[in-house]
């Protein structure tokens, strides 16, 4: 409809990054992410997941290539760019509800307008009554709980997270992806997600990258089109198993040292 | 009475236990081996010498007391503003760092004589000993403190485009403070024996009136070993008082928070 339709929220084209001297970490990324995408990046260990979400934030400067973060230059685009750590990275001297608020804070907003924002925020993913609480106090769910509000807060229109659950039990986990499933269907920001987890990956995205490494590169694409809305109970589908099995081949592939490319089906 | 409460009390116990043994210990040496009691004044003589001069000793706590805390004062913020400093850049420790390190290893006997020289005898003096000489740990640990904060904290900070300054003061300094205190206990003994050598020196303005460092000096040409005695004690007394205070003062500020001084609580549900 209008332009604003038309400019993807992430454009990486030709992407190459290399620390120093070293080897590439990653090279030749073409990847374009539409407005509303969920898209899960996954790979084996040093395929540069994490990099590249290290450069669609701006946090480091890429070698080759160009990355466009909704038309702006990844470091002009902070203001719509949240990241979800793998740690929750909370502020161990700061309430659960200081640091929902940090990033409004940060950027300079009131403390009505900001206490407003942080108890709906906390109302959202069902941390009403730990409000007061210090991070040492929460188990480890609760604080990834607080990490997504903190991420939450400043609304944001593309999500980073690199790998949010990995440390987290399995109930814990599914738990959350259904919540984060839940946020985006309210919210209707854009994701770039990274993780380990075929079935997360399946059952969070709708569209699925696989990475090779050495240098880091785009090995196959699979697009998701289970059903919405998701539930846990969507998992146990024969279409979902199809997809599973197809995704563990190509990260099999992946890791093959002579692999032929994969085309997404 | 619950079992911590308990733990405490057997603890508390079993130090005066300890304590009343080497009484008994010290009192047989005596009635053993025959020592004069210039040399070696019994237990309840140094009790005796500690009541008869309570005012005396009172005042020289004092006098002592103030050298120390001003130096120690002095040291945290001064302390804190070069560890600031240091955390700005890797450049600017690199420079600087061997000159703190100086601080640590020049023994304060060998500069004394000069401190007194540039400032002259007194409390102002004493003060500046007690001061050089606890200054480094706290540059020390509230540097280490700043400077080692988790990456992903600043890139998340830096993520909500926060200013260098909001950085320092919403980031590193809060993260340094369990370390700052690391320091300041390590400082408050420091300045303590600072302030007692430094006294050695400088002396007094009055004759028979000073802090402890001084009362020491003379009490031992005097050979009033009992009063001797007593002065060591209150000097112990004095360098627990500052320890627990840091330590009264690190738990206000910290025990909502830091692990360090974590009450194991019960475990939080998800």
């Amino acid at each position: 409809m209008t332009a604003d339709r038309i400019v993807p929220m992430v454009e990486i084209e030709n992407l190459g990054k290399r620390y120093g001297t070293g080897q590439p970490v990653l090279g030749g990324i073409s990847l374009s992410v539409a407005k509303g995408e969920f898209v899960t990046l996954i790979g084996p260990s040093g395929c540069g997941k994490s990099t590249m979400l290290k450069l669609i934030s701006g946090l480091t400067p890429p070698s080759a290539g160009s990355i466009r973060v909704d038309g702006m230059a990844p470091k002009d685009a902070r203001e719509i760019v949240s990241y979800i750590f793998q740690d929750a990275t909370l502020l161990p001297w700061r309430t659960v509800e200081q640091n929902v608020g940090l990033g409004l804070e940060l950027e300079g907003v009131a403390r009505p307008t900001r206490e407003q924002k942080t108890t709906a925020l906390l109302e959202l993913v069902g941390l009403t009554h730990v409000v007061k609480s210090y991070p040492r106090q929460l188990s480890g769910g609760m604080k990834m709980r607080v990490s997504i509000a903190r991420a939450l807060a400043t609304n944001p229109r593309l999500l980073l997270m690199d790998e949010p659950f990995a440390a987290l039990d399995e109930m814990t986990r599914d738990h959350l992806n259904e919540e984060i499933l839940r946020l985006q269907a309210e919210q209707k920001w854009t994701a770039v997600f990274v993780t380990h987890s075929v079935a997360e990956a399946i059952f969070l995205s709708t569209r699925i990258v696989v990475l090779a490494p050495n240098p880091g590169r785009i090995h196959a694409e699979f697009a998701v089109d289970l059903p919405v809305p998701r539930t846990r109970s969507k998992r146990d589908t024969p279409e979902f198993d199809a997809l599973a099995v197809k995704v563990s081949h190509a990260l099999r592939a992946a890791l093959a040292p002579e692999d032929a490319p994969v085309t997404s089906p | 009475m619950n079992s911590n409460a308990r733990r405490r009390l057997v603890n508390f116990a079993n130090a005066a236990a300890v304590f009343a043994a080497l009484l008994v210990l010290w009192q047989l040496v005596l009635w053993i081996f025959r020592v004069p009691s210039y040399m070696l004044p019994s237990p309840s003589a140094v009790a005796r010498a500690f009541v008869d001069r309570f005012s005396t000793i009172l005042i020289a706590l004092e006098i002592t007391g103030e050298e120390s805390a001003g130096g120690l004062i002095a040291s945290i913020l001064i302390g804190l503003l070069i560890a600031l400093l240091f955390a700005q850049s890797r450049w600017v420790r690199r420079m600087l760092y061997p000159y703190t390190l100086l601080l640590q290893t020049v023994p304060i006997i060998a500069i004394a004589p000069l401190i007194l020289m540039w400032v002259g005898a007194g409390a102002a003096s004493v003060g500046v000993i007690a001061f050089i000489i606890s200054l480094a740990p706290v540059i020390f640990n509230t540097t280490q403190g700043l400077i080692s904060v988790d990456e992903n904290l600043v890139h998340l900070f830096l993520m909500h485009n926060a200013s260098p300054s909001q950085i320092l003061f919403k980031l590193r300094l809060p993260h340094a403070v369990p370390s700052l205190f690391v320091g300041m206990r390590i400082a408050s003994g420091l300045a303590v024996i600072g302030a007692v050598t430094g006294e050695l020196y400088a002396g007094s303005s009055r004759v028979g009136v000073g802090g402890l460092g001084y009362s020491i000096l003379y009490a031992s040409t005097q050979l009033q070993t009992d009063y001797l005695f007593a002065l060591v004690l209150a000097t112990t007394v004095l360098g627990f008082a500052f320890f627990f205070l840091v330590m009264f003062f690190e738990w206000y500020c910290l025990h909502n928070w830091h692990e360090s001084v974590r009450v194991p609580d019960a475990d939080s549900d998800s």
